[in-house]
């Protein structure tokens, strides 16, 4: 596999979201606006290539028996740095994700690639594997985000559309969440047969 | 904080109900919900897990984050404190009572990666609830979670029966599902 591979397949072929059905509560919980969903899919891949890396680095220093165990305090520590930087720099996308920050801990995606990739691989792969996981992962996101948003409350990216007063609130509560993401899967799984 | 016990139970059972109102523990949601058996031994391994960490988390913060000041360890220390009761409960359940563990064995180690379990002993905190407070709250969630995670499997088993298109199958199609149950416990919103 070249390492342009390696990137596109987390987008694409592997995507976490819709072919892997992986780390669907931050999926469904932040997805309530575009800017939102694209917030929770950046922090995420910053974890993912922060602990992609260090894991590939002290794979053979960790026994097997406690890897699981080392890989999540490895993770934990990052989702830590990343929320401290989060609730300095950006405390606005930091309050109303909330509780999926923190969360990131046990999203499945991180320690998946943990255990599937960055324990087999070199560094720079692993890298590039927590780039286009997270790119996929972040574009997923930032797609439901946006059909929610459109839908729910009329804009885009908080661009208002002038749309606001005909739309259904409902998808940007909790059942919009579960519908959309289903008929997105139906289209991506239509999409990618052809 | 006074709110009385009741609004607690009622709240999380049915108002935020942890799986259909605030997304949390999707991922058992979907994974073991096609029977309503192994729903019934998952919700019930969640329910004894979430009490076990909100009596071992609340005390943990209380007198050891909170004195030192390090409140930030919390994600940390909570999920190493998941992790180690979810594999104690495991040994001591294989000694103690083997029938019991034979029927939630599988679930266990499933459990310290269900989001619902950090997520809730996080939200005690921060909705700065006592600890019988917080212990209710864990208990009332789990059982939320059962009642979601039971009535999902219901649904599944006749959807197993029904003519799916293709590309609805598996996956997508419980997700549709899921927010027609979720469209349901909507309507318990303004309850308490």
């Amino acid at each position: 596999m070249n390492k342009l591979q390696i990137i596109t397949s987390g987008i694409l072929k592997n995507n976490p979201t819709f072919v892997l059905v992986l780390g669907m509560c931050p999926t469904l919980g932040t997805t309530t606006s575009a800017s939102n969903g694209m917030g929770m899919g950046l922090a995420t891949m910053a974890v993912l290539i922060m602990s992609n890396l260090v894991i590939s680095l002290i794979k053979n220093l960790i026994p097997d028996k406690v890897r699981i165990p080392a890989f999540i305090v490895v993770i934990a520590s990052f989702v830590t740095i990343i929320q401290m930087l989060m609730q300095a720099f950006v405390p606005a996308l930091y309050a109303s994700l909330g509780v999926f920050i923190p969360l990131i801990v046990v999203n499945c995606i991180i320690l998946g690639r943990a255990e599937a990739f960055a324990s087999k691989n070199g560094a720079f792969d692993s890298i590039l594997d927590g780039v286009g996981i997270g790119l996929g992962f972040t574009l997923s996101l930032t797609a439901i985000g946006a059909v929610r948003e459109i839908l729910g409350s009329g804009a885009i990216f908080g661009y208002a559309l002038g749309t606001a007063d005909v739309m259904p609130l409902v998808f940007v509560l909790a059942p919009g969440g579960f519908l959309t993401l289903g008929y997105l899967m139906v289209l991506f799984n239509k999409l990618a047969k052809k | 904080m006074e709110i009385s016990y009741f609004a607690i139970i009622i709240g999380a059972i049915f108002v935020n109900n942890v799986v259909l109102a605030q997304f949390l523990g999707i991922c058992p949601f979907l994974g073991v919900s096609s029977k309503v058996e192994t729903s019934l031994g998952m919700s019930a391994a969640v329910t004894f897990v979430m009490a076990l960490t909100a009596l071992v988390c609340w005390p943990l913060q209380e007198y050891v984050l909170n004195p030192l000041g390090i409140g930030y360890m919390q994600t940390i220390v909570f999920i190493l404190v998941i992790a180690a009761l979810v594999q104690m409960v495991e040994i001591i359940l294989k000694k103690v009572s083997p029938a019991l563990y034979q029927a939630l064995g599988i679930f266990l180690p499933l459990i310290t990666t269900n989001c619902a379990v950090l997520g809730v002993a996080i939200l005690m905190i921060q909705k700065e609830f006592t600890l019988l407070q917080s212990v209710t709250y864990s208990v009332a969630t789990a059982i939320g979670f059962g009642l979601a995670l039971v009535l999902f499997a219901g649904l599944r088993e006749r959807l197993d029966f029904e003519d799916v298109p293709a590309a609805f199958k598996g996956v997508p199609i419980a997700l549709i599902t899921a927010g027609i149950l979720a469209m349901a416990f909507m309507g318990f919103s303004g309850l308490v």
